[in-house]
């Protein structure tokens, strides 16, 4: 198993956000992860990124505690994110975006750009090169150069989800990706999503679009009340009473 | 015009001239931190300890200049490595009240010690700075600055400026990064302090008060700080203006020293409500503004 | 030892009263307002004004003062922070502007007032003491500590008994909410400044008269040490402010006495470091304040 989560819990105040969550992504596996709003799901990212850390329980990458680990690290062993409320850096420009992206995977060449010895060039250029190439695999390519905040929603949503794969991660964590989204840039989101995880890369999938999740996902985790109340394939899944209940009772 | 006026006029153009170019790597001592989203108003210390690490250094060896600069460079760096480290870890206004707290106590510090002549500071320092030295100094910090834009490290800076916990989950390792910028600002203030105090036959704990800092931070903001050399239009900008001013001042009956804060308090604030990312910023504003009015002159 | 106590606590009411007016800034705006200790500071001019060239006597031209200092705090929301509002960076922004308020305001000081330091006139000041114990306390040091405490109990109740008071609470709980539930804002948020205007301006006349000294750099050391003051006792929490600047009264007069008066403004920053390192909430502040 590539991620594991065993046990995990974190608690607001007297709030219990999660509450014994656990289940396992395999390596090129694409596993949803769906509930009602304020059921944990979000909360879940941010403990796996890194971005809080967990009052109990474990969080594992191949093995290798991971929960206490401060963000930059849990990202150079292989785990990346997309943000619910979309976080570009807005005064960037879409390929500079994604070149952020990229940070783990360039060298720093910083002493060689001081003093002008030729090779920082080719460095430079080769990851424009990359980052533009991530950019033609959501679509944005031609509009690399412009300010992350002009773009519209769902382009910002595309450049975001090409950033965080610019890291070549092992992992990505998706947070409701296709948000705001018509059906056909969903579609398109479906299919990168499926090439991304036939080339081995693992995606953890939070979203909202139910029929998204049932065409992309291998596995689903259902989350309610910080709680897993169903685990299995998207077959299993839809027939399980509790989460039916579950999304007729809470929503 | 006999030789004797245009000799004062030279002087006094002279260190005009060279207060720009100190105010600027100041300035850009400021910068080095905001670039990186950290306001950081501990520069006056650092520039204070640069100073007398350097005119001490002068008064009591027979250094070479370079060294001595060197060693008002480096002394200040190697002092932000422990302040950085556990103040960094602070959020944005705790951060400015722990760094102006350090450089009250660097100059409480030196107004104590007995071996600078506390509160009156070392005088007669032989003047070896001259305007070269300061702008071969202006010059370099500009052209590291220069070459970490645009660099994997530049860009790390720019998207902890944005937002320091996304650029996290990049792998970008943000500490070390602010701390970096920390020391290269501490640098930069002590090299100035160190050429100041070679150039003002004066080092003295006054000098490097809290007001001082207030000033490396309005010519960083008034210039501008989304690109590397705003400050340094800021400094010069506001070096200038005062001594226009001063002639225009003097016959309305203005002091000068409460007409240059006062010059400097409104172009800052003017600068903060209208013009927020400075001078620099002028010309695109400008740009924008009459192509909307020809836009509108089409229409009609 | 009685003597050293007394002292502390007159100057620590005048710090707890300064301090106080950037907690109440703070807890509205999640600002702070650096322009503070110029009205501190005009404050005491405006008092000196009023008894010099109008021949005031001192319990008019004190709570003039004070209202005077209200008004200006009123002008200060109103010219470097209001149009700022909404802003994204509005907090950096808003420290910078107040900044360069004080500096204007400095400025205007300097020029109008000169460099030198003004005393109030003989007499204004009354000078009989009274033993306590082994400690002397002069009539001033008590009618300042009096006059203090009285403002920190006014303030207290207009925040928890008047509706004025609780409009404050909500628009520093939650400016969204309370916009949402009808509060005017704005209004609030000006009302707060002149509150916190009056407590700084009062603290500025009481400096002034406790040191029988006023001049335009006289805010520039407090600043500093009400910074100290609100670090120790935590960001945004009024009582911290309060406990901490007699705190600091206190702590400063001891070193003076053992250790020696060059040190006395050391000791502020020394706190605020030590605060900042091991427990930046400060002795009553809220818990959340690294960085994520």
């Amino acid at each position: 198993m590539l991620l594991s989560l065993t046990d995990v819990r974190r608690t607001f105040g007297g709030l219990h956000a999660v509450d014994g969550v656990g289940f396992q992504v395999d390596t090129g596996e694409v596993h949803g992860l769906i509930g009602p709003n304020g059921a944990g799901k979000t909360t879940l990212l941010n403990l796996v990124s890194g971005l809080i850390r967990p009052t109990g329980g474990a969080i594992s990458l191949e093995g290798r505690r991971i929960e206490r680990l401060p963000s930059h690290r849990i990202a150079a062993l292989g785990i990346t994110r997309t943000y619910q409320n979309i976080r570009l850096f807005p005064a960037l420009s879409a390929a500079e975006n994604v070149l952020v992206g990229s940070h783990l995977r360039r060298v720093d060449p910083l002493w060689k750009r001081m003093i002008f010895v030729p090779g920082y060039r080719r460095e430079e250029a080769d990851a424009l090169q990359w980052a533009l190439s991530l950019l033609a695999r959501v679509g944005m390519e031609d509009r690399a150069a412009e300010r992350a905040s002009s773009l519209s929603y769902g382009e910002q949503r595309r450049v975001e989800i090409a950033r965080a794969l610019a890291s070549g991660p092992r992992v990505l964590l998706l947070d409701e990706p296709t948000a705001g989204m018509n059906p056909s840039e969903v579609a398109s989101i479906a299919a990168l999503i499926k090439e991304v995880a036939r080339s081995g890369q693992s995606v953890l999938l939070v979203e909202h679009n139910v029929k998204l999740v049932m065409d992309v996902c291998d596995r689903i985790t259902v989350l309610n009340f910080g709680k897993v109340i169903a685990d299995g394939t998207p077959g299993e899944v839809a027939g399980d009473r509790a989460v039916i209940a579950a999304y007729l009772g809470g929503e | 015009m006999n030789g004797e006026s245009l000799r004062d006029l030279w002087l006094t153009y002279q260190s005009t001239v060279a207060f720009i170019g100190l105010n600027g790597l100041l300035a850009l001592s400021v910068y080095t931190t905001l670039s990186c989203g950290q306001l950081s108003l501990a520069q006056a210390g650092f520039m204070a300890l640069g100073s007398y690490a350097s005119a001490i250094l002068t008064l009591h060896t027979s250094a070479p200049f370079p060294v001595v600069l060197l060693a008002g460079t480096l002394v200040p760096a190697v002092v932000a490595i422990p302040l950085g480290l556990p103040v960094l870890r602070l959020k944005g206004v705790f951060l400015a009240i722990a760094t102006i707290g350090f450089g009250e106590v660097v100059r409480i510090f030196f107004v104590n010690l007995d071996f600078t002549n506390g509160a009156l500071g070392l005088v007669a320092i032989p003047q070896r700075t001259g305007l070269v030295a300061i702008y071969l100094a202006l010059a370099g910090a500009l052209f590291i600055l220069w070459r970490i834009r645009g660099s994997r490290a530049g860009y790390a800076l720019e998207a902890i400026r944005e937002d320091e916990p996304a650029a996290r989950t990049m792998g970008i390792h943000a500490s070390a990064y602010k701390l970096s910028m920390v020391v290269l600002g501490a640098g930069f203030a002590g090299l100035a302090g160190a050429l100041d105090a070679h150039f003002n036959f004066i080092v003295a704990p006054a000098n490097y008060s809290f007001g001082r800092v207030v000033d490396m931070l309005v010519y960083a903001v008034v210039g501008g700080t989304t690109v590397f050399y705003g400050p340094v239009v800021g400094a010069a900008f506001l070096t200038l203006l005062p001594e226009v001013l001063r002639e225009v001042g003097s016959r309305v009956g203005l002091q000068p020293g409460p007409l240059r804060l006062f010059v400097n308090g409104l172009v800052l604030l003017l600068v903060i409500l209208f013009l927020p990312n400075g001078i620099v910023s002028l010309p695109r504003r400008v740009r924008r503004w009459l192509e909307t009015r020809r836009a509108a002159a089409h229409a009609a | 030892m009685g003597q050293q106590i007394v002292n502390g606590l007159f100057l620590g009411s005048i710090y707890a009263l300064f301090a106080l007016g950037y907690t109440l800034v703070f807890g509205v705006l999640d600002i702070l307002n650096l322009a503070h200790q110029a009205v501190f500071m005009l404050c005491a001019y405006v008092a000196l004004a009023l008894v010099v060239h109008l021949h005031l006597p001192m319990p008019i031209a004190f709570p003039l003062a004070v209202v005077a200092g209200g008004l200006l705090g009123v002008v200060v929301d109103r010219l470097a922070f209001r149009p700022l509002r909404g802003r994204s960076d509005s907090n950096i922004s808003g420290l910078i502007s107040s900044i360069a308020l004080a500096t204007i305001l400095e400025a205007l000081a300097l020029q109008f007032f000169g460099p030198d330091v003004e005393r109030f006139p003989f007499g204004i000041v009354p000078d009989r003491s009274l033993r306590l114990g082994d400690a002397v306390i002069s009539e001033l040091q008590l009618v300042i500590i009096g006059i203090a405490v009285s403002m920190l109990a006014v303030l207290t109740w207009v925040l928890r008994r008047t509706t004025l008071g609780r409009r404050i609470r909500a628009v520093a709980e939650n400016p969204v909410a309370a916009r949402v539930l009808g509060v005017n804002v704005d209004r609030v948020i000006a009302s707060s400044f002149f509150v916190s205007s009056a407590l700084g301006g009062a603290a500025g006349v009481l400096f002034g008269l406790a040191f029988n000294s006023v001049s335009p750099d006289m805010g520039r050391t407090v600043e500093l040490k009400g910074l100290a003051v609100i670090i120790l006792g935590g960001m945004g929490s009024m009582p911290g402010a309060a406990i901490a600047g007699f705190a600091l009264g206190l702590l400063e007069v001891f070193t003076v006495a053992k250790i020696g008066s060059s040190y006395r403004d050391a000791v502020a920053f020394g706190v605020l470091f030590l605060v900042l390192v091991v427990r930046p909430r400060g002795l009553l502040g809220p818990a959340a304040l690294r960085e994520a």
